[in-house]
């Protein structure tokens, strides 16, 4: 940056900064508007009476309600359960995808995205008619005779699960694919050259060396899951009820605003903690790098 | 990366055979669904044993679900007429400001993105039911609008940054003013990035559920809405179809925005 001693040119950079700053005001306006006063707003909600007068007893009533916990174990469940999967499934992917020759790898990231594309709700619908009793996949099981009996694959915990992972699994992907697609391929010559098996060079070099992207991957799987709605309201069958669909109820069959408006401040919390854990978690992460780096 | 272990075959074997198996398990949702939409039966049979149009024509003759379809056309022309100017200036100021003005910009306009779609729903609820505006198009609007921003904006970003700014600053020395420096310089040469921002942040809308449930309603039901009403009380393939013809708009648009960006 040049110091700029002219006074008039400095008014005039000034004013220029104004100017660029202003150019961003209607969009955070709208989004003001939009996006942080509904959650002000329910906040405040949160501490009313239907009949408009403050009160904590909104927060007395869920929190000492059963579902509630129930609810929020449901949602660490499913989110948990969701990455697990995600990094079972996702990691050796990307590293089959990383590993193929381009022309592949592109063909094959494009069927990737695919899903990525589609509308949450196509890929429900396509879920209900492969997981339900009389589905396609239950007519194969038992068609083959691996099972004697159609499995209860949806309308259920699993039902939910197979539904959340099959929406994250291509958002985990991305991160992880792009961190093992910049690794050195030298360095896996080198370990490969000095002795190591495909198991070592893969836990000693490859793993650490996408940890990055992985980590990314889980912070976008959290976050997506742990409000999520579409799937646990149609996959769950009304069984399945993580926080989002208990507020829903909450909301349109007992109009109770109070109770969603806590249940929602319950999910922001849960968010915020969870955030917390995986800035803590990176730090912790990047810390050992650079110790382990001049070691 | 793992052609330093030629010899390995069985793990290559394993390893691509999981990968053919996960890729199914991505793809087969999509994909079951367009067999079904040509399905004569009534029922969920696979694969059908004969074949017509009616869920096409159940469709498209059905009053409901075309004022749907409208409502969510309408929405995400006027979601992308919004959103789009809106994120190209403010992208504009992000580029011009840079530092901590710029970061700090950009986490306001990406919380929309963090925040969960059933918390922005229920608070957007809130304050439109205290403005009474509960099932406006205004109301489903703003909340699309506000997700659109930051879509546009991922796309929009990376295309100032490849823009030379010298070109604003020499037309606003020969006196065109900034309306006529934007309009007439950054975006001729945005085109494309344009075009790409305004078809996915209508894509954004017509994707968009969880808003359109709380605060859409009645003549003002988006067709998301209408097909997560319908997967819960009953399935017939009247959604097979719409489902089909959905992905087939979806993956044209993508197709189009990829080919466009490469060309």
């Amino acid at each position: 940056m040049t110091v700029i001693a002219d006074p008039f040119l400095a008014a005039d950079a000034r004013r220029e900064r104004r100017f660029f700053l202003s150019l961003s005001l209607p969009a955070l306006f709208i989004v003001g508007l939009a996006a942080i006063l509904p959650i002000v707003w329910i906040i405040r909600q949160s501490f009313l009476t239907t009949g408009g007068e403050y009160t904590v007893g909104n927060y007395e009533k869920v929190l000492s309600s059963g579902l509630t916990w129930s609810a929020l174990v449901t949602t660490l469940q499913l989110s948990l359960g969701t990455l697990a999967i995600c990094i079972l499934l996702g990691t050796p992917l990307a590293l089959a995808l990383a590993s193929a020759r381009p022309r592949v790898a592109n063909l094959l990231m494009a069927f990737v995205m695919l899903p990525l594309w589609t509308s949450i709700l196509v890929r429900t619908y396509g879920w209900l008619v492969l997981l339900r009793r009389d589905g396609l996949i239950n007519a194969a099981l038992t068609g083959s005779g691996l099972t004697a009996e159609p499995l209860p694959l949806v309308y259920n915990f699993t039902g939910t699960l197979i539904g959340m992972v099959h929406y994250m699994l291509p958002l985990f992907l991305l991160p992880v694919y792009a961190a093992m697609r910049d690794i050195d391929a030298n360095l896996v010559r080198a370990s490969a050259s000095m002795g190591a098996t495909l198991g070592q060079t893969i836990r000693t070099v490859i793993l650490p060396l996408s940890a990055g992207g992985i980590f990314s991957g889980s912070i976008i799987v959290f976050i997506y899951t742990i409000g999520f709605f579409i799937t646990p309201a149609v996959l769950g069958g009304g069984k399945v009820n993580p926080l989002s669909t208990r507020i829903e109820r909450t909301l349109s069959t007992f109009q109770d605003w109070g109770s969603a408006s806590v249940l929602g401040i319950l999910l922001l919390i849960l968010m915020a903690l969870v955030g917390v854990m995986f800035l803590a978690a990176r730090r912790l992460i990047a810390g050992r790098k650079v110790g382990t780096g001049h070691a | 990366m793992l052609e330093a272990y030629p010899d390995n075959r069985l793990a290559r074997i394993l390893l691509w055979s999981f990968c053919a198996l996960v890729m199914a398990f991505l793809i087969l949702p999509t994909l079951v669904v367009v067999p079904l939409s040509f399905s004569a039966s009534n029922l969920l049979e696979f694969p059908p044993r004969a074949y017509s149009l009616r869920w096409y024509e159940a469709f498209f003759g059905s009053a409901t679900w075309m004022a749907a379809l409208r409502t969510s056309l309408i929405l995400g022309t006027l979601t992308a007429m919004i959103a789009v100017p809106l994120g190209l200036l403010a992208c504009i100021s992000m580029n011009r400001l840079g530092g901590k003005a710029a970061v700090a910009i950009q986490g306001v306009l990406l919380t929309p993105s963090i925040v969960p779609g059933i918390l922005l729903a229920i608070g957007l609820f809130f304050v439109l039911a205290a403005q009474r505006l509960v099932g406006t198009l205004f109301g489903v609007l703003v909340g699309h609008v506000v997700l659109a921003i930051p879509v546009a904006c991922i796309v929009l970003l990376p295309a100032l940054a490849r823009f030379d700014w010298n070109q604003v600053q020499a037309a606003r020395s020969l006196g065109a003013n900034w309306a006529r420096a934007i309009g007439g310089i950054i975006v001729p040469q945005l085109q494309i990035s344009l075009l790409s921002a305004t078809l996915m942040a209508f894509l954004t809308s017509l994707d968009e559920s969880v808003i359109s449930i709380f605060v859409a309603s009645g003549q003002n039901s988006t067709l998301p809405k209408l097909m997560f009403l319908s997967l819960r009380d009953q399935i017939d393939p009247t959604i097979a179809a719409i489902s089909t013809l959905w992905t087939v708009i979806v993956v044209a648009v993508v197709l189009i925005v990829t080919l466009r960006q490469k060309s």
